[in-house]
């Protein structure tokens, strides 16, 4: 049975800098698959591997069995792959209906023609895209806040509206990179269970890049991990928690970061 | 056969009298794009500056120069140009661009923008005509060689080169041999390479950002002014429009050397002074403009940053 | 007295009610003498002025590009909408609009041609090729013999009427502001905050900027049409100072608002001719060029800045408006 994503002996060369090599990993459909690693390792570089901002130097990338390397980002998007950053991409100075509403227009098919005589489908979808927009930021518990800015949301917020633009998108796959970023214990809870309901509640396959090894352990049912670009091992939480070459390289003891 | 190989080396010469004005020019938008990261686009307007501005200081000055030697009286005018144009240029980021460094990008450029406008409409108002730039010392040719004509009997053919061409080129490798020491070898230069690199953390290190950005601006103006002057002797009907025909023409070539590096900006500047005379050796002059456009925004398509540029890298 | 105004710009009926009420007023005018031959080329020049803006606006403003090139476009319209009337299709006034349109596709075409380069370049270095696109249109125009050299074209109709050009500017508002205001305007805009999150966002980059491109270089187009057919033309008018007018315009009504675009016209227009008029010819762009600095110093963003004129607004977005 073929994986949801296989990244296959990948390897990313810049110049003369080598930020991931004969890496590989496999991520099946339905689980929440985490993708650890120390500082450096090239986990971002592998996502935007896998989203098509890099092209791999070496090595294919596969998502439903067909090949995605070297695909333009959007096309990526499209498919079903959607992502969060580390550093909190929101459209800032834009609403955050329209943040999601963006995200939501690759759903839409109306032409630039319908789009410039006002024709019915224009009307539709845009209604369309409103309600379900707004349906989506209800979830989430956002929908008070359509109508302000993105970037005037409290950071906890801002990191939810990345997430439900991303889900706006319909993917079957959602990359979150490092979304316990500057939380708490207690949030890294909250955020835990808030990522298990998530991934139940739009049937969506998770892939974490996480520094939170509570969470980690917690929620993911298998894990990769990635050092100096190289996977140094693939299993699950048990398996890597065992892991010699593990614990040498990153955890160093007990495995807690927190 | 020796003919063609003369023809060649007299069209080089003119290819290197060009290209050295160019490549002054080009210094100085890249010094300027360098530390701040933007586009002077009043740069064009202060070379024309300097045209004028040795008019001017010639017909005031005139009673005391015919004391001195030719020579002597050329050196002094161009050091006054430099200084007076970069003078100008610092004073035009004091007050119109440093209130802007941290406003968003474009806001910074029409800035520049007007500012070239406003400099070009100000000369327009003082200047309505053409003026003609005076001969500062007779413009000698020396014959450098000389062979009978192959087909024309009795008639010759020579590689000449004359006094002014000299003087061209001399005076734009000694300024920019003199930069490239003053980028290399001194602390400014140091500095204003950190800064280029990083402005943000570079005033952490203690270096005065304000001080070294003005006094890039100060040289760069200095050495368009220079490129100015002697573009006026070698082209003596100046106009306030020369900003835009030449100035923009130079600043293209510094992109497509590389903007934002010295070297660039020198080798933009020679290849857009030997695209011009080859354009106009194998077609009609009126076609010079319009291939060399064409041949520097090919050369941008296939190398966007240039030939010596860096794509700026952006984490994601 | 602020309730007054909020209803005011909330009502749906003023614009289309503006709308017909120029209309009528610009056709009447083509038969009784309204207004004098003057202020008719005023508001002739007005109106090719507002297409101008808000097509550059479209590219410069919601997109976030630095284009300089906007004269090449217009004089591409300019010219080639010229030769249509002129020498394919003399003496047949009723053909005009062809020729309109014909300007605005031919100018489209290089916009594309734009577009595609607009692929790998951003920002800066993607100024400098609408330079270099602007110089060597402009070059290309002084080495054509069949369309005058530098002496220019000669010879052509007057077409260009008050009527005509109200109708051309209510086309650009209405094809512009329909397409800011879909999914489209909302690429445009995702590229200009951010092109990597767009990208993540599932937005079709390449789509969004070949559309932006063509169709503010089409309306520059239409622009140069309207303005080959009410003045002579020659190569030297389509400059780097012309584009910088236009730059003006637009910076000084309001990036990414098509209200904006629309004052920054009316008022660069307006100075331009009272200060002629006030007899201050040579000085005209010396205080332009003045004003122009002191905007961006005290004003960066534009008399209206990014706040769009309530009547463009699709009335779903009023909803959600906390202040008006």
């Amino acid at each position: 049975m073929s994986a949801l994503l296989e990244v296959d002996n990948v390897t990313k060369l810049f110049g003369g800098l080598c930020a991931i090599s004969n890496c590989h990993v496999r991520v099946e459909s339905g689980h929440t698959h985490g993708i650890i690693g120390p500082n450096g390792a090239g986990k971002t570089t592998l996502f935007n591997l896998i989203t098509g901002i890099y092209k791999p130097t070496e090595g294919d990338i596969r998502f439903r069995s067909e090949s995605i390397a070297g695909l333009r980002p959007g096309r990526i998007a499209i498919k079903g792959i959607g992502r969060t950053f580390q550093n909190i991409r929101l459209l800032n100075n834009q609403t955050v209906l329209d943040n999601v509403r963006i995200a939501y227009d690759s759903q839409l098919h109306y032409s630039a023609l319908d789009a410039m005589l006002r024709l019915p489908r224009f009307g539709r979808d845009e209604k369309q895209s409103i309600g379900e927009s707004l349906e989506l930021l209800k979830t989430f518990s956002l929908a008070d806040h359509a109508h302000g800015l993105a970037g005037e949301l409290p950071y906890g917020s801002q990191r939810k509206l990345e997430i439900a633009r991303a889900l706006a998108l319909k993917p079957d796959l959602l990359l979150l990179d490092e979304p316990a970023a500057g939380m708490n214990t207690g949030e890294t809870a909250d955020l835990t269970e808030f990522l298990r309901w998530v991934k139940g509640h739009f049937k969506v396959t998770l892939v974490l890049i996480e520094h939170h090894m509570h969470l980690v352990m917690n929620l993911c049912d298998r894990i990769t991990v990635l050092d100096f670009g190289q996977t140094i091992a693939e299993g699950t939480p048990e398996e890597i928690r065992a892991n010699p070459r593990v614990i040498a390289a990153y955890l160093g003891g007990t495995g807690d970061e927190d | 056969m020796l003919d063609h190989v003369l023809y060649l080396a007299q069209q080089s010469i003119n290819a290197l009298q060009q290209g050295s004005i160019y490549a002054l020019i080009a210094l100085g938008y890249t010094m300027v794009y360098g530390v701040l990261t933007m586009i002077n686009f009043a740069h064009g307007d202060l070379f024309m500056l300097g045209a004028f501005a040795c008019m001017l200081l010639v017909s005031v000055l005139t009673p005391v120069l015919v004391v001195f030697p030719p020579l002597l009286s050329f050196i002094v005018i161009l050091l006054l140009v430099m200084i007076i144009i970069g003078v100008l240029g610092a004073s035009i980021e004091r007050v119109a661009y440093r209130p802007l460094r941290n406003a968003p990008r474009v806001s910074a450029i029409i800035t520049a923008l007007g500012c070239g406008l406003l400099i070009q409409s100000l000369t327009l108002v003082i200047f309505p005509y053409s003026k003609s730039m005076p001969k500062l010392f007779t413009n000698t040719t020396f014959e450098l060689f000389e062979m009978p004509h192959p087909d024309a009997a009795g008639a010759s053919v020579t590689l000449t080169i004359t006094a002014l061409q000299i003087v061209i080129i001399c005076v734009s490798l000694i300024l920019m041999v003199a930069l490239d020491f003053l980028i290399r070898k001194t602390r400014y230069g140091m500095a204003m390479r950190a800064i280029s690199f990083d402005s943000r953390t570079v005033p952490l290190m203690g270096i005065p950002v304000d001080r070294i950005i003005s006094t890039t601006f100060l040289i760069g103006a200095g050495l368009g002014g220079a490129a100015g002057m002697l573009y006026g002797l070698a082209y003596p009907v100046i106009a306030p429009s020369m900003g835009i025909l030449v100035g923009w023409k130079a600043f293209i070539a510094a992109v497509v050397g590389g903007i934002g590096s010295i070297r660039g900006a020198v080798l933009g500047g020679f290849l857009l002074g030997a695209v011009e005379v080859l354009a106009v050796v194998m077609f009609d002059s009126s076609y010079r403009d319009l291939i060399s456009y064409s041949l520097l925004l090919l050369i941008l398509i296939f190398k966007p940053y240039g030939l010596l540029g860096q794509a700026p890298n952006q984490k994601v | 007295m602020s309730a007054f105004l909020s209803q005011i710009a909330r009502n749906r009926w003023i614009l289309p009610t503006l709308v017909v009420t120029g209309f009528a007023v610009s056709i009447l005018s083509h038969y009784q003498p309204i207004f004098s031959g003057y202020t008719q080329i005023i508001l002739i020049t007005i109106g090719i002025n507002i297409i101008l803006c808000v097509s550059l606006n479209l590219v410069n403003g919601y997109m976030g590009e630095f284009s300089v090139g906007h004269a090449g476009f217009m004089s591409l319209g300019a010219y080639t909408s010229a030769v249509f009337t002129t020498k394919w299709t003399p003496d047949i006034p009723m053909l005009f609009p062809v020729a309109v349109i014909f300007g605005g596709v031919m100018a489209a075409i290089i916009g594309l041609l734009l577009a595609l380069l607009s692929f790998k370049t951003r920002g800066d270095y993607l100024a400098i090729i609408t330079l270099a696109f602007l110089m060597i249109v402009k070059s290309s125009w002084e080495n054509i013999s069949y369309v005058g050299g530098p002496a220019g074209l000669l010879g052509v109709d007057k077409y260009t009427t008050l009527p005509w050009t109200f109708f051309w500017v209510v086309v650009t508002m209405f094809v512009i502001r329909n397409l800011v205001y879909s999914k489209f305007g909302r690429a445009i805009i995702a590229i200009r905050e951010d092109e990597i999150a767009a990208n993540a966002m599932g937005v079709r980059v390449r789509e969004a900027k070949i559309l932006a491109f063509v169709v503010s270089s089409f309306f520059g187009g239409v622009a140069g049409a309207l303005y080959s057919h009410l003045n002579f033309i020659n190569p030297k008018y389509f400059d780097i100072v012309k584009s910088t007018e236009i730059l003006v315009m637009v910076y000084l009504g309001g990036i990414s608002s098509l209200g904006g675009s629309i004052l920054g016209a009316v008022v660069f227009t307006f100075l331009f001719y009272q200060l002629e008029n006030m007899g201050l010819g040579y000085w005209r762009m010396v205080i332009l060029s003045s004003l122009l600095i002191l905007l961006m110093l005290f004003r960066p963003r534009g008399i209206m800045g990014m706040r769009e004129l309530t009547w463009f607004l699709p009335k779903r977005e009023l909803k959600g408006r906390r202040k008006l």
